[in-house]
């Protein structure tokens, strides 16, 4: 099994390990950020490059370095290799680099959006990048659309990670759903705007790293800090029935599928879980969800360390 | 007179149609290298050849072709990049309208070299009737017995086809060509997995530049060893150059890698010098990627060397004082031109052919085209020219595909040789909009 040295920490992992998931086996600060990347969906990765690293040694063979930065997410390791993560100026740069540029059109309505509290680019610019911007233009902007009953595109907050692409294409027995257009102006789209009608359509919602597809049987229902996250279980005969109910006292305000720290499901859930169930009674409720992320939505157990301001 | 080995027939009548090319010694290669070689001993030729690739990059052919892996009972394909995109560039173009059997022949001797049993011809949209032209020949080819089944009876089998694409630069990216081929979205690929081991249907698939192809021909005709005769150092052979600007004779040329950019702009043979007697004030060698040089670095290099029209002499002093042959787009601007006009031009390019995937470029080259517009319109501020040249870096090297690459080098480029024409542009906001700076100063040089 191949060793490899990220940040100075040394980890043993199977073959094929890219860079990221040693990384994160390894766990603590060196962990990249990735917001394309999703483990349960084939081919994701590669885009957004927040996840970049630096290959100093490339292996105990070959140990000469990777002359570029390299994704993460796409590079497994080899025997040997050394990684520079957090601990390399190149790196932090490279990654405040994509920051900004994913935060340049981005419509930064955080007080508006069902996302906030559990978004992956606020984390990343919490983490990673500067306070201030130097974009001076109108922002791209595009009409909000429904596809279908259940789902909201709001295409302006899109970072363009392909998850959902990715997702129907699948997970869906037909995509109905891609990307058109190319450069800034591309945008998510429903083919000729036909709705999305997959009984696991609604896991869109769940691997969106930002507010661009929310769930519109729960828009502005309430802020997601407010509730508790129960993990509870039903008896579907669809998918698993293993997902997460956010209470608010007695009432069921939505339901989602269960996701790890990294924020990455790995048992998706159909729609009428998603959507139909929302009465206490159609779930077994096991007890309250740990959510290990250092974000609002756990700033009832906070780590005191994560607050410092920087 | 320098020799032509590509074009050398490209003005007779009827070059085009089969009997001509034929008569005036076409197809004789397939012949040679079907009938009396084997396929290791083709890429053995090009290797010795020394022939380097047109599209842009420069490797080495013969190295390419080595490279492709083998694996029983999977079919490998040969890919022609036909895609030409690249602004400057129109070199293919020319060839594929005037003689097309040169790259038919050439994909023939290529394929049987690599194995291939079907090709492919990838064609920007835009050449919508060159698709004619090529199917015609194509069409001849087959009639004569030069495609299909059990070629000159040497039992090798090719089918070729011509696609053309939808009108996208990013379709010249190979893997986003290959993407493009297999009915997709052009989107590059992530390499690795390189295409010689996972291309086309994921099998070993090899791309290459159409002049690229079409060098082969005289490279199995007269030999590697002849080929490689014709040249300075690692630039053998002839390349094609389209020439275009504010020169006297714009055009197709196909030049010796041994004669200068001093006897190539001003020659009769080739550019004839700047129209109107005026001075020249910059240019781009390669095509629009490519660094732009100053008017002190176009004859010379820093060092005070003749430069040559060379993949190395071009490159030298890197991209503090050097640029690239790249594609072979050459482009020359007289003392009236606007460099940061010509920056913004090309930014927009970019940020309009940028396929979106990753972030740095997609949002980056629309960054940089919307600061170089502010600019160029006396609409800019000091801070801007630094704010470009940091974009550019962020993007540079940190993408998927050299796009990104492509998009910043030209900005910081021209940041770099130009900036007090820049500056003018944020001082001067009126006379920005009516005259042009003229010559940039010779910086003076640290003893
Ligand atoms: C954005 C982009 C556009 C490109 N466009 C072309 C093109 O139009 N034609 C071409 O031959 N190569 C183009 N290339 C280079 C190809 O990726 C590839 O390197 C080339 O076709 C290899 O052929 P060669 O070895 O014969 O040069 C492009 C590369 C990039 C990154
Ligand atoms: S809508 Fe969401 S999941 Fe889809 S590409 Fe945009 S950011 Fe990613
Ligand atoms: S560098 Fe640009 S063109 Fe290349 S993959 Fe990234 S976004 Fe697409
Ligand atoms: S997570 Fe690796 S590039 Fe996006």
């Amino acid at each position: 099994m191949p060793k490899v040295t990220i940040d100075g920490q040394t980890i043993e992992v199977a073959e094929g390990t890219t860079i990221l998931n040693a990384a994160r086996q390894a766990g603590g600060p060196s962990v990249p950020p990735a917001m394309c990347y999703y483990s349960s969906l084939k081919g994701s990765g590669g885009k957004c490059r927040t996840c970049l690293v630096k290959v100093t040694k490339g292996s105990e063979k070959d140990p000469r370095p990777m002359p570029k930065l390299v994704a993460s997410c796409q590079t497994p390791v080899m025997d040997g290799m050394e990684v520079a993560s957090i601990s390399d100026p190149q790196v932090t740069t490279a990654r405040a680099s994509v920051t900004e540029f994913l935060l340049i059109n981005h419509p930064l309505d955080c007080p508006i959006c069902d996302q906030a509290g559990e978004c992956h680019l606020q984390d990343l610019a919490f983490e990673h990048g500067k306070s201030s911007t130097r974009y001076e233009f109108e922002r791209r902007t595009f009409e909000k659309i429904d596809i279908g009953p259940y789902i909201k595109l709001h295409m302006t907050r899109c970072i363009m990670c392909w998850r959902c692409v990715y997702l129907t294409q699948q997970l869906t027995p037909e995509r109905v759903h891609g990307i058109i257009g190319r450069g800034d102006h591309a945008e998510i789209s429903t083919y000729i705007e036909r709705s999305v009608e997959s009984e696991f359509s609604g896991n869109v919602i769940d691997v969106c790293p930002v507010g661009a597809l929310t769930d519109r049987t729960f828009r502005f229902k309430s802020r997601v800090w407010f509730l508790n996250p129960m993990d509870a279980h039903r008896d579907c005969p669809t998918c698993s029935g293993r997902a997460v109910v956010w209470m608010y006292g007695d009432q069921i305000y939505r339901v989602t599928a269960r996701k790890d720290k990294y924020g990455e499901v790995h048992e998706f859930i159909c729609n009428t879980c998603r959507f139909d169930k929302k009465d206490k009674n159609d779930w077994t409720i096991e007890g309250a969800r740990n959510i290990d992320r250092h974000s609002v939505i756990s700033q009832g157990h906070y780590d005191e360390s994560a607050l410092t301001v920087r | 007179m320098g020799r032509k080995l590509l074009l050398e027939h490209a003005q007779v009548p009827g070059i085009n149609t089969y009997e001509v090319y034929r008569k005036h010694g076409g197809y004789r290669s397939v012949e040679k290298a079907l009938k009396s070689m084997t396929p290791d001993e083709v890429v053995e030729e090009v290797k010795k050849s020394g022939l380097r690739g047109r599209g842009g990059a420069g490797f080495p052919t013969g190295m390419k072709w080595s490279f492709l892996a083998k694996p029983e009972g999977v079919p490998r394909y040969l890919c022609c990049n036909a895609d030409e995109s690249e602004p400057g560039t129109f070199k293919d173009r020319y060839l594929m309208e005037k003689i097309p059997h040169l790259l038919i022949e050439g994909m023939i001797t290529s394929s049987y070299a690599l194995g291939a049993n079907t090709s492919y011809i990838y064609i920007r949209g835009e050449y919508s009737w060159i698709v004619f032209i090529l199917e015609r020949a194509i069409a001849e080819a087959y009639a004569n017995g030069w495609l299909g089944k059990n070629i000159l009876g040497s039992g090798y089998d090719l089918d070729l086809y011509v696609n053309p694409g939808a009108g996208a630069y990013i379709c010249g990216e190979e893997t986003a060509l290959i993407e493009s081929l297999e009915g997709k979205r052009g989107n590059p690929r992530i390499k690795p997995p390189f295409p010689a081991v996972k291309g086309l249907w994921q099998s070993p698939t090899v791309v290459n530049n159409v002049e690229t192809i079409a060098a082969v021909v005289p490279i199995i005709n007269d030999g590697g060893e002849e080929y490689a005769k014709i040249g300075i150092g690692k630039s053998t052979g002839t390349k094609l150059i389209s020439a275009s600007g504010n020169i006297n004779k714009p055009g197709v040329y196909e030049i010796e890698m041994s004669i200068s950019v001093e006897e190539f702009i001003y020659s009769d043979e080739w550019c004839g010098g700047i129209k109107g007697g005026k001075r020249i004030k910059a240019c781009v060698p390669g095509g629009s990627s490519v660094p732009i040089l100053p008017h002190y670095l176009i004859t010379k290099t820093a060092a005070g060397e003749t430069r040559m029209m060379t993949y190395e002499s071009l490159a030298d002093g890197g991209f503090a004082s050097g640029s690239m042959l790249g594609s072979g787009g050459f482009i020359v601007y007289d003392e009236n031109q606007c460099i940061v006009r010509n920056t913004w031009t090309f930014s927009r390019f970019y940020a309009h052919e940028s396929c979106g995937q990753c972030s740095p470029c997609r949002e980056g080259t629309g960054w940089l085209e919307k600061v170089l517009n502010r600019l160029e319109h006396g609409q800019g501020k000091m801070s801007d020219i630094d704010l470009l040249a940091d974009v550019a870096k962020k993007i540079e090297g940190n993408t998927i595909c050299p796009l990104g690459d492509a998009a910043a080098w030209p900005v910081s480029a021209a940041i770099r040789h130009f900036r007090e024409e820049f500056e003018w542009h944020v001082n001067e906001r009126t006379a920005c909009m009516e005259r042009n700076y003229g010559l940039v100063s010779e910086p003076v040089a640290a003893v």
